[in-house]
């Protein structure tokens, strides 16, 4: 591919909203209930059902709409999109066209260190499908229709984003996001949190290109493959001197390629109109004020306040809130008196890659966040070195320990740091006399010699003796 | 006006199925509708919010609570086809 590109990419993203009921009807939407089981008269179209509208569902976007700072509508419609599928017994989803719930607001995250923002352009409520099951009975197609009616908020963004790996940097954020304010728990396996990708590319700084939708992808590695494999096959395309056709596509994870729809060609005529059976949705000032006096901090208040009053950088602060679980880990460990800055190193970095290991989320922890607090307690005070107080954090990990205290297992497990004067000037002369050639390289100026000396120093004292320490102690008898 | 052709289209998205003659009175029925309209089109709207609802109201909210029961066996039994818990349709392939 010649470099000469610019990739566009814009997302829709269908959050499944955490409510018990369904959108329109009493139905439950807990996942995993045997077929049909959870599907009432309003999900499976009976003639002569209403559908009312669930409050859960309409408080859910308001809170979205107040975590990106969008617009609420003060008043917004529900509308019929028109197509036949099995898995739509009505023949028409209800959604939302002209009037979404929620315009505008913006969404920024950290890409390569940067901070980026993407512009939203809505957020509006609809209502999911039912499911086909091929494979069920032969010659069929079985439809379960226990998803259909559940509440998605289908977030949409501008064609703000330039890159697969920029998308996706995008969808984890709205994936954290959107499970901070608790509005949809983000289980990509059971589909709750799914995007659509508009894909393009053109000359920098030309008209958009056409554009294509590869529908459905539920996983973020798999947003990154599909958007990569198009970007190639739309610049391929247009190399070879075709022209690309607006179109869906489907993305096959087993051969890594997306593929054509082939959908016919009134597919997309969906004749949206306002659904006469849904009067319009008011949502007053007083509502939208109680639902945001309810909602705990967002990352953007955390942000602000770990950086005026706890002097992080934006780096750190972003990298803090990448969820609401890791945020308050941090803040656990700031109940204690620790420094912020090696705090945050800490729950950055030693913490975070622990947890990775694990495959564990922050609100899993295996290490508290008072036990990491402790932890740098004793590193301030000089009684863990750096590697002495990580060895510290993977015992507590290990959890072996009956009651995790921090001290009891620096005692236990001989983690302490030696900082005893004596013993250092010691081990020095142990060194020293037992490496006489390095003594005299050093001594003939050979700078490097120092650091094997050290080496050989923190050897001899299993890697606990105060580094600062044993580096005063060779330089005054070295000479 | 509304062509022979513009019908049939309409008709296919609706999955209906007209015949030609069936198709011509369905044009001329449209179109004196389309009329209508254009009528009221005559009319000075400037400044008067397009309503959705012939009635001012809003809608009412229903609390998210779970209300229905399973009824599956009831509603199974009105479909023509059903088995396992499951309606059958046709297959369809994507």
């Amino acid at each position: 591919m010649r470099a000469d590109w610019e990739v566009v990419i814009g997302l829709e993203t269908h959050a499944q909203l955490t409510t018990a009921s369904k959108i329109f009807s009493g139905a439950s939407t807990a996942f995993g209930a045997p077929p049909n089981t959870q599907a009432s008269a309003v999900d499976i179209a009976l003639p002569g059902t209403l559908p009312v509208l669930n409050k859960g569902a309409v408080e859910r976007a308001i809170r979205f709409g107040l975590a990106v700072g969008g617009t609420i509508a003060q008043r917004c419609v529900f509308a019929r999109k028109n197509y036949f599928y099995p898995d739509l017994p009505k023949g028409y989803q209800i959604s939302q066209y002209e009037q979404p719930v929620v315009a505008g607001g913006t969404l920024s995250f950290l890409l390569d260190g940067a901070v980026k923002t993407v512009r939203l352009t809505r957020a509006h409520l609809e209502e999911d499908a039912g499911k086909l099951l091929h494979e069920a009975v032969p010659g069929s197609s079985g439809v379960d229709l226990n998803r259909a009616g559940t509440p998605l908020l289908e977030i949409v963004t501008e064609p703000d984003m330039r890159s697969a790996a920029e998308a996706v940097a995008y969808a984890k954020a709205l994936h954290a996001l959107v499970r901070w304010i608790g509005i949809c728990d983000g289980n990509m396996q059971e589909g709750s949190f799914r995007c659509d990708a508009n894909v393009s590319v053109r000359k920098p700084g030309g008209a958009l290109g056409t554009r294509c939708e590869i529908k459905n992808l539920n996983s973020f590695r798999f947003l990154e493959k599909a958007i990569e494999y198009e970007i190639r096959r739309q610049v391929e395309v247009i190399e070879d001197g075709g022209k690309i056709v607006q179109e869906t596509r489907l993305y096959d994870p087993d051969r890594d390629e997306t593929r054509s729809m082939r959908s016919k060609e009134d597919a997309h005529d969906y004749r949206y109109f306002p659904d006469p059976d849904l009067l319009p949705l008011a949502i007053d000032r007083a509502w939208i004020d109680r639902v945001g006096g309810a909602m705990t901090a967002l990352p953007d208040a955390l942000r602000g306040r770990y950086i005026s009053q706890l002097g992080l950088s934006l780096y750190d602060a972003m990298l803090l809130t990448e969820s609401r679980e890791k945020a308050a880990f941090f803040d656990e460990v700031m109940k204690a008196d620790v420094q912020a800055k090696i705090a945050a190193n800490w729950v950055n970095g030693e913490v975070s890659a622990l947890l990775n290991d694990a495959g564990l989320e922050f609100d899993r922890s295996p290490v508290s966040g008072g036990q990491l607090s402790r932890i740098l307690q004793l590193i301030a005070d000089g009684t863990l070195s750096g590697k002495g107080a990580k060895e510290v954090l993977r015992e507590v990990a290990r959890g072996d320990s009956a009651t995790g205290d921090v001290d009891e297992i620096v005692a236990s497990k001989n983690l302490k740091q030696i900082s005893d004067g004596g013993a250092i000037e010691a081990a020095v002369d142990q060194v020293m006399a037992a490496n006489p050639k390095l003594v005299e390289d050093y001594r003939s100026g050979k700078e490097k010699a120092f650091n094997a000396l050290v080496g050989q120093v923190m050897k001899a004292t299993q890697g606990k003796a105060n580094p600062a320490q044993v580096n005063a102690a060779l330089k005054k008898k070295l000479g | 006006m509304l062509s022979l052709q513009d019908v049939q289209r309409i008709a296919r998205l609706a999955r209906l199925e007209l015949s030609g003659a069936e198709a011509e009175a369905m044009r001329e029925q449209m179109n004196a509708i389309l009329a209508m309209v254009d009528q009221m089109s005559a009319v000075d709207t400037q400044g008067v919010e397009p309503m959705s609802h012939p009635q001012d109201v809003t809608q009412r909210l229903r609390d998210d609570v779970v209300t229905e029961p399973d009824r599956r066996d009831d509603f199974l039994a009105l479909a023509p086809q059903a088995e396992d818990g499951l309606y059958l349709v046709p297959k369809v392939i994507d």
